[in-house]
């Protein structure tokens, strides 16, 4: 713009602007033709009605709706997908995945297959977020340092979050494949034997964690490395003054005033775990068997795959899994409040 | 202000200029849903433009969907009905849509045609309850399962094709076969199957399983589906089948396709719907051969399946309906799709008089062949199953819990019993007890 400014003459400047600004005031001067009348009809304190009006319709048909749906359909049963043609059954739906004679073994529950993916998903909700979120830390540790090319690596971090669960999940499955995939080509030029990374329960549930973990940390570490720097370099002499070494001003200093951040990360991180599903569906397909089926694909399955649909049963397994996710978060953020204050 | 009057002048003619033009053609449009397993849709394409070409009062459109979601789309469509609702459909879950087939006799010039091209399973498998009488739709494609081998594998291990030099090979003696084959040449697998129960069907109707009762219920455990089951569980623990097919691919269907046209597996149990595609990827780079299936106590019998077309009851254009199905369906239009499209024929016209196939591959040919004579083998229980109002359940149950066993998160009798279940419970849902 400095540029522009010293090379273009006073005149031309003044069209360029113009050039700009034209289409806009005619554009609002078009709106105003529109709303200057129903701002008459409405008056001034209705029309903030009229302008939240449209993200409301969205908000009410896209998610609201939807929600309310989900409800009554867990308390139904049948093939139709209309409401009016699906009976009525109470809590049978609820009844039938909670029907077990050993919650242990999932062989024994009516729905062994909704119990499978509440165990998959617990382990993978309790791996998966732990490494993430000290993962995420450590690199927001490390990227808040002076180091060389820091905004270099802050872009390198967060790129894979650019990336759609689905691009993701097909370039690692490429590099993990048995038959022509990356890792196992190096493998075997190392003098290593190739390793069946998708077709090994305990390899597959790791791959996935790693996944994962790669592709969302770099959402958590920014938010993470926002966290850290809103910390007052103050405090960080004070402490280094009274004789405080790296460990103790992480400790006393970081990771208390860094908790209000830790809270959210935790807590959205807690909640995507719990959702995982389009990645993971990519990759494995909840294979090998049902090592690596969790909950959400357990509900898109009843739902959308087996033959006859179970729009209830997948409905029913949805609210129970939004009931969970409610009082785990409630839970948590009533500990993250408590720690607040004290 | 006159800038203002011509930009709301022209707003309103933006907005109302589609109705009119709409209105000025006078035409009907009619849309099919339709998926693609090879070239099909162009096919369609290239024959519908001719009788658009004839009949300048009716355009059809092709909305083409992946296969994984059309049985969903095709659900929400229907039940939602109105301008949403598409007039026609291609399908292979017959059963699934049978309250919201249109039925054509009304308006056909000739049902008897229908009935005596179309074999009787196809037309039952549209009709509900009593109705022992109404036209529906058609089968684009009759497909059958059975194995293909590489034939060029089995030359340069000096192996003999069992087909070749038995007259009634059983699966034992194809497994013997295509683990010395894959021995000697190096390759990594000898035997795969696609991970479909329809695809375990035949093999265990061959070792002489019996699945379908009297009253249209099925009883899964038997000797047959046993040994059968047995058979693939032990390709795994021997190592002999690639893994990816029915270990790694969750809870989807998967196929062994990649290995064979890769030229890494010997024998590959799938259908005849691999032909065109085999022919594309494959070329010449070595034969390949689909072989008789393997026999067993029980005989030697493949699948019956392949896609319908149907008339959907939510059109608002009956009659105009009814005119494009019975072009697709005539004898020498069907004949030109199945002649580009490489299928075997569901018309029995066309299927007695043979195709005249648009294609200069010699193992196309002999697949073609192969498969055509498979045809009369059929057993009734084949037909049985695939045209069963639950036989959904019964394949996609088999596919998944044979997977947990071969992954050892269940033993066979675990599995028989899970499927036992979910096909009494689809069985309840359909008829209403049991």
């Amino acid at each position: 713009m400095i540029l522009i400014s010293r090379t273009i003459p006073p005149r031309t400047r003044q069209a360029f602007s113009d050039a700009l600004v034209k289409p806009f005031e005619l554009l609002m001067s078009t709106l105003d033709l529109l709303l200057m009348p129903l701002q008459r009809l409405l008056g001034m304190r209705r029309m903030a009605y009229f302008f939240v009006a449209p993200n409301m319709i969205i908000f009410g048909v896209f998610i609201l709706l939807p929600m309310l749906l989900n409800f009554y359909y867990g308390f139904t049963k049948g093939q139709s997908i209309l409401l009016t043609k699906r009976e009525f059954v109470g809590t049978e739906n609820i009844e039938t995945l909670l029907a077990c004679e050993d919650y242990s073994n999932p062989n024994t529950c009516s729905e062994d297959l909704f119990w499978r993916g509440v165990r998959n998903t617990a382990t993978y909700v309790a791996a998966q977020v732990s490494t993430m979120v000290l993962l995420a830390l450590a690199t927001a540790l490390a990227l808040n340092q002076k180091v060389v090319l820091r905004g270099f690596f802050r872009s390198v971090f967060f790129y894979p979050v650019l990336l759609s669960p689905v691009v993701v999940a097909l370039i690692w499955k490429w590099f993990l494949r048995y038959d022509n995939g990356l890792l196992n080509f190096l493998l075997e030029s190392l003098g290593y034997e190739r390793v069946q990374f998708l077709a090994d329960a305990s390899w597959a549930r790791f791959w996935v964690i790693v996944v994962s973990d790669w592709a969302q940390m770099g959402f958590y570490t920014l938010i993470l490395l926002a966290g850290l720097q809103a910390i007052p370099a103050s405090l960080y002499e004070a402490a280094e003054i009274d004789g405080a070494n790296v460990w103790k001003r992480f400790r006393f200093v970081t990771l208390p005033l860094l908790m209000p951040t830790m809270t959210v990360v935790l807590v959205l991180a807690f909640i995507r775990a719990v959702q995982v599903f389009d990645q993971v569906f990519v990759l494995t397909g909840g294979g090998p068997g049902t090592a690596t089926l969790y909950i959400v694909q357990y509900i898109f399955r009843q739902a959308f795959v087996v033959s006859p649909r179970q729009y209830g049963m997948g409905a029913a397994a949805s609210l129970l899994l939004a009931l969970v996710l409610l009082v785990l978060t409630l839970t948590q953020l009533y500990f993250a409040r408590r720690s607040e204050a004290t | 202000m006159k800038v203002r009057t011509i930009l709301m002048l022209l707003l309103i003619v933006t907005l109302a200029l589609p109705t009119t033009s709409l209105l000025a053609q006078g035409q009907v449009e009619l849309r099919v849903l339709w998926y693609n397993d090879g070239i099909e849709g162009d096919v369609l394409r290239e024959l519908l433009d001719r009788f658009e070409a004839e009949n300048p009062g009716i355009k059809v459109a092709i909305d083409v969907v992946a296969y994984a979601d059309l049985h969903n789309i095709l659900r929400a469509q229907v039940e939602a009905g109105g301008a949403n609702a598409p007039d026609m459909v291609r399908v292979t879950d017959t059963a699934a849509f049978r309250d919201f087939y249109l039925d054509l006799t009304p308006y056909l010039a000739d049902p008897e045609y229908w009935t005596a091209n179309f074999a009787a399973p196809v037309l039952n498998s549209f009709r509900k309850g009593e109705d022992d009488q109404g036209i529906y739709g058609f089968p684009t494609q009759f497909t059958v399962t059975g194995p293909f081998i590489n034939r060029t594998l089995f030359e340069q291990a000096g192996v003999d094709v069992p087909s070749d030099v038995m007259e009634q090979p059983t699966w034992a003696d194809w497994e013997a076969a295509a683990v010395e084959v894959a021995e000697v040449t190096g390759v990594p697998y000898a035997i795969a199957i696609d991970r479909s129960g329809h695809r375990v069907w035949g093999p265990a109707l061959s070792n002489s399983a019996t699945f379908l009762n009297p009253d249209g219920s099925f009883t899964v455990d038997s000797p047959g589906f046993r040994k059968t089951a047995e058979m693939i569980i032990g390709w795994h623990e021997r190592n002999i089948t690639p893994l990816g097919v029915w270990v790694e691919s969750g809870g989807e269907y998967a196929s062994a396709r990649p290995e064979f046209v890769n030229g890494q597996l010997v024998m590959y149990m799938s259908g005849s719907w691999q032909i065109a595609g085999f022919s594309t990827d494959i070329g010449t780079t070595f034969d390949w051969d689909a072989v008789p299936n393997p026999w067993g106590e029980g005989g030697s019998t493949g699948i019956p399946g392949g896609a319908v077309m149907a008339g959907l009851n939510t059109t608002a254009h009956p009659e105009e309906v009814a005119k494009v199905m019975e072009y697709l369906a005539s004898e020498e239009i069907l004949g030109e799709f199945t002649a580009k499209t490489l299928f075997i024929p569901g018309h029995i016209g066309l299927a007695t008089k043979g195709v005249a196939y648009v294609t200069d591959d010699p193992n196309v040919e002999q697949a073609l062949n192969t498969f055509l004579a498979e045809v009369p083998k059929l057993s009734d229980e084949a037909y049985g199953l695939q045209y069963s109002p639950i036989t959904f359940p019964l394949n996609v149950n088999i596919r998944d819990r044979l997977s947990q066993v071969i992954v050892g998160e269940l033993t066979l009798d675990e599995a028989i019993v899970k499927i036992q279940e979910a096909v009494d419970q689809a069985y309840i849902e359909v008829y209403g007890s049991k």
